[in-house]
């Protein structure tokens, strides 16, 4: 097997992996444990995005997510402090239905991506290089504008997150 | 179309509309003043008759017809016409001659009655109605003044309606009347639909000789069935249905089985108003209609006269048994009425409209001068009605005596007198149609009438005064004696004054009498059928013999000890009455019923509740899905992709 | 096997899955969010191997602009759960239930 190859199995196996353990993980039931398990998943991700070429958005895959997203929900738990999830009635009902949906439609996607006919080039060029992704980013294509209005988004949701968490003022 | 002014017509129109207008001035002008109401009223019908007596002797005998056109819709064509031929003319002069008699002694009988103008604005009215029906030239004219008639005689029977009794004798009139006119209609619709046309002088020209007529008829009421196949009905059968719904009308008028129950209750009323409606005219005037529509129920291949005769034999010989133990005078004459319409119902059956007009326009006389003369008897004996408390009036009232007896013996059929010579043309009709059994029941029922007739008169006439008001009775005022001479005259005579020739006329086809002069007349039916004029009077004395041998200074009455259970049947009038009141309240119940229960359970329980809990289960089925937990929502929406994805991708997958 | 864009594809499906699996069934508000952003990140991916397998560079872009927006979005929605924390003194999704009928 390529080296590649076998790359990708490590890295996917990881990913998925560490998402289930994400979800349900049976050392504890400490939502620091899920935070912590989906860091380890960002990080399984941006070793398939270095194996699908795209360096740049691996390093803001690590950068963004991993860092400022997964440290900003540590700190809301922190924050909160919220102890283990006290045990509640276990909804058997609910748990075989949602299982059921969900079993249902990973069955389809399945099927579909494996039904052949996904339109794809063969032999496609390797493209992607962070050079590349700078000039489709600032002149080639259309996405000046969107990347300028994303950063006006972004005080955006700062000036929302200041006041949502405004104590009442006495 | 022009009406043509003839001075025929506008005296037909005058006589038609002179007794309206007498009603009319009466109920808007004059209610307070009675004496001048009695006048206008008997003006009015005094012109009519004078008028009537002009169209009969100066008009010749062939048909004339004054129409106005009034409603046209579509095919339908409805117009107010006259119609003025032999038949009419000669039922024009029974009703206005009859009527005045009436009027004029109703004066009399009525004095100092409280409601005296509207006794005479009903009475014109009825008049009106009557003469309406005499001269209409179409069915349906004929039919709206039927229900006239009916308006008026409820009118007059409930005129004392202050007696519970009174009103309901009126309501019953008015609803068994209303149950033959149903019928009548449905005729009326029927000849419609069949033969294009309600007049009379048309339908007569439409069917003029024709074998089967309606042969055509299966196509008209097939189209209107949108051509299906069970609606082919054999010719004959459609005849005689037409002719038997025809004939539903005549028997609600003339009170023939099994719509007989109104006429002995009518006897409420006053007893000229008897004497109008019950005898002379109204109960006419189904027998009148039956005449005009003979040739409908002629038709070859019908069966109507049939079933039609023996209905009126029954009806005949029904009465005649009731009439046998009734101890009220006007019920026995009520049911002799009865009796005598069966005659005539059973004379048109036997294919002899003449004879049966003959013998309604004798027994108008004779009837109206019988129930005249009950009345003076009342008067005298301070409205007592029961024979067996009169008695020894011979002496006490000689005219009422004298004529009602002339009456009675027209009644049972005597020669000279004038009953017996519309009596034999009937029984010799039976003989000349080989209808044997018919014959012998006409025989038989004339020995019945003789009977009975011979009870009330030896009871209530001769021997002893059997209590106090008889032994004080004394003759009636002259304007109730007057009317009863005058009426005494045709009872005697008209047997031959040749009026089954002049309404031969008017029935082309079948024995034509001749007129031959008044004293060839009078032995005239011994001429043309021996068999008949003997076996009647054969009965009339058998009938006579027997009532002597019972009834002659009786002081109670001898026969229910003698045939037991049978008078006891008679008199209660064989139960029809009580059979009838339980068949209605039967039907009235479980109609009642089942409309109670439909409401109860199918509108408000199905529809209305039912609604509400199938929206209020609705509504609780659907408020689970709102549990408020996000995860539900989450859940519910990725099932929601998952069936929508399935369906899309399975779909595309398969092509 | 040569490894394709089906591969990948799979992988993408399989971590969405897991993803709407932790939405339905885990109770606590803030895992339950977490998962949220497992779905994002599936999504990512498989727009990343579209684009690297259409010779498309769009795939990227929208990754590009997806990591933003879900940056500003992870803050808001964290500032609404924690204002939603001190009014109900609870993270579990069984006590936010003041919508239900």
């Amino acid at each position: 097997m390529a080296l590649p190859d076998a790359l990708f199995y490590l890295f996917a196996f990881l990913t998925l992996l560490f998402g289930a353990l994400v979800v349900a993980n049976p050392f504890s039931r400490n939502p620091v444990t899920s935070a912590m398990f989906l860091v380890l998943t960002i990080c399984a991700m941006a070793g398939l995005f270095v194996l699908l070429n795209a360096f740049f958005l691996a390093a803001v895959q690590i950068l963004v997510y991993a860092g400022a997203v997964m440290v900003l929900f540590l700190f809301v738990i922190m924050l909160l402090d919220l102890k283990e999830e006290q045990r509640r009635k276990i909804n058997l009902f609910g748990i075989v239905t949602g299982t059921g949906a969900v079993l249902g439609l990973g069955f389809l996607l399945t099927r579909t991506i494996w039904g052949g006919d996904l339109n794809q080039s063969a032999n496609p060029r390797v493209i992607g290089d962070t050079k590349a992704l700078g000039l489709e980013l600032f002149t080639k294509g259309q996405f000046l504008l969107p990347f300028e209005i994303v950063s006006v988004l972004l005080l955006v949701a700062m000036v929302g997150v200041i006041l949502l968490s405004k104590k009442e003022l006495k | 179309m022009e009406p043509t002014l003839s001075p025929a017509g506008i005296a037909a129109l005058t006589i038609l509309l002179l007794p309206l207008a007498a009603a009319a001035v009466i109920a808007f002008c004059t209610q307070r003043d009675g004496e001048r109401s009695a006048n206008l009223s008997i003006g009015a019908i005094a012109l009519s008759f004078i008028l009537s007596l002009g169209l009969f002797f100066f008009t010749g005998d062939k048909a004339q017809e004054i129409t106005f056109n009034w409603l046209s819709v579509g095919d339908l064509k409805v117009s107010f016409g006259l119609l003025l031929d032999p038949l009419s003319k000669l039922m024009l002069l029974v009703v206005t001659g009859v009527g005045l008699m009436i009027h004029i002694y109703s004066r009399g009988y009525l004095h100092g009655d409280r409601s005296f103008s509207r006794y005479f604005a009903s009475l014109s009215l009825f008049t009106f109605s009557m003469l309406g029906i005499v001269l209409a030239n179409n069915l349906f004219m004929m039919f709206v003044f039927w229900e006239l008639v009916g308006v008026s005689s409820y009118l007059l029977i409930g005129f004392w309606f202050e007696k519970n009794s009174a009103a309901d004798a009126a309501k019953k009139a008015f609803l068994t009347n209303r149950v033959g006119d149903f019928g009548f209609i449905l005729g009326i619709i029927l000849t419609w639909v069949a033969l294009g046309s309600v007049n009379f002088a048309e339908l007569a020209s439409a069917l003029d000789g024709k074998a089967f007529p309606f042969a055509s008829l299966t196509e008209p009421l097939g189209k209107i069935a949108g051509g299906t196949h069970w609606w082919v009905v054999h010719p004959n059968v459609l005849a005689t249905l037409v002719g038997l719904l025809l004939f539903m009308g005549a028997m609600g008028k003339s009170a023939q089985f099994p719509l007989h129950v109104w006429l002995p209750d009518a006897m409420e009323g006053p007893t000229p108003v008897s004497a109008l409606i019950h005898a002379a005219t109204m109960v006419a005037a189904g027998v009148f209609m039956l005449c005009r529509i003979f040739f409908i129920l002629d038709i070859p291949g019908s069966h109507a006269l049939e079933i039609i005769a023996w209905i009126g034999g029954f009806t005949a010989l029904l009465a005649a048994l009731m009439a046998l133990q009734q101890n009220d005078i006007k019920r026995i004459l009520a049911y002799s009425t009865l009796s005598q319409l069966g005659y005539m119902v059973m004379a048109v059956g036997l294919h002899a409209p003449g004879p049966a007009m003959f013998h309604l326009t004798t027994h108008a006389a004779f009837k109206a001068l019988l129930f005249l003369g009950a009345g003076s008897v009342i008067y005298a004996c301070h409205h007592e009605q029961n024979i067996w408390k009169m008695g020894g009036l011979r002496e006490a009232m000689p005219t009422t005596w004298r004529t009602f007896q002339w009456g009675t013996l027209a009644l049972c059929g005597v020669w000279p007198f004038a009953g017996f010579f519309s009596k034999d043309a009937i029984l010799a009709a039976a003989l000349e149609h080989q209808n044997i059994p018919l014959f012998v029941l006409g025989v038989f029922i004339a020995g019945l009438t003789t009977f009975y007739m011979s009870r009330l008169v030896l009871v209530a006439f001769c021997g002893n005064a059997r209590s106090e008001e008889a032994s004080h009775a004394h003759e009636s005022p002259n304007v109730m004696i007057w009317p009863l001479k005058i009426l005494a005259v045709p009872t005697l005579l008209a047997g031959a004054w040749g009026i089954d020739a002049y309404i031969g006329k008017a029935f082309p086809g079948g024995h034509q009498p001749h007129n031959e002069g008044f004293w060839q007349n009078l032995f005239s039916p011994f001429n043309h059928n021996i068999l008949a004029a003997a076996f009647g009077l054969l009965a009339v004395v058998a009938g006579y013999q027997l009532a002597r041998t019972l009834y002659v200074n009786a002081a109670s009455d001898p026969l229910p000890d003698k045939i037991g259970v049978l008078a006891k049947l008679a008199r209660d009038r064989f139960y029809f009455d009580e059979l009838y009141e339980w068949f209605i309240s039967v039907t009235q119940e479980t109609l009642a019923k089942v409309a109670d229960w439909f409401d109860r359970w199918v509108i408000a329980g199905l529809l209305v509740r039912g609604t509400h809990g199938t929206t209020e289960l609705f509504g609780r089925a659907l408020r689970l899905v709102q549990t408020g937990s996000l995860q539900t929502y989450a859940f519910l929406f990725a099932a929601g992709v998952v069936l929508v994805l399935a369906w899309q991708l399975l779909q595309t997958h398969a092509h | 096997m040569n490894v394709g864009l089906e591969h990948y594809l799979t992988v993408s499906a399989m971590l969405f899955c897991l993803g709407l699996l932790g939405v339905i069934l885990r109770r606590n508000v803030l895992v339950i969010y977490m998962s949220l952003e497992l779905m994002l990140n599936a999504a990512n991916l498989a727009l990343v191997a579209f684009s690297r397998f259409n010779e498309n560079l769009t795939g990227q872009m929208m990754v590009f602009f997806v990591i933003t927006v879900a940056a500003a979005e992870v803050a808001v929605g964290l500032a609404l759960i924690v204002a939603l924390y001190r009014k109900r003194q609870s993270a579990h999704v069984e006590d936010l239930t003041s919508l239900k009928l």
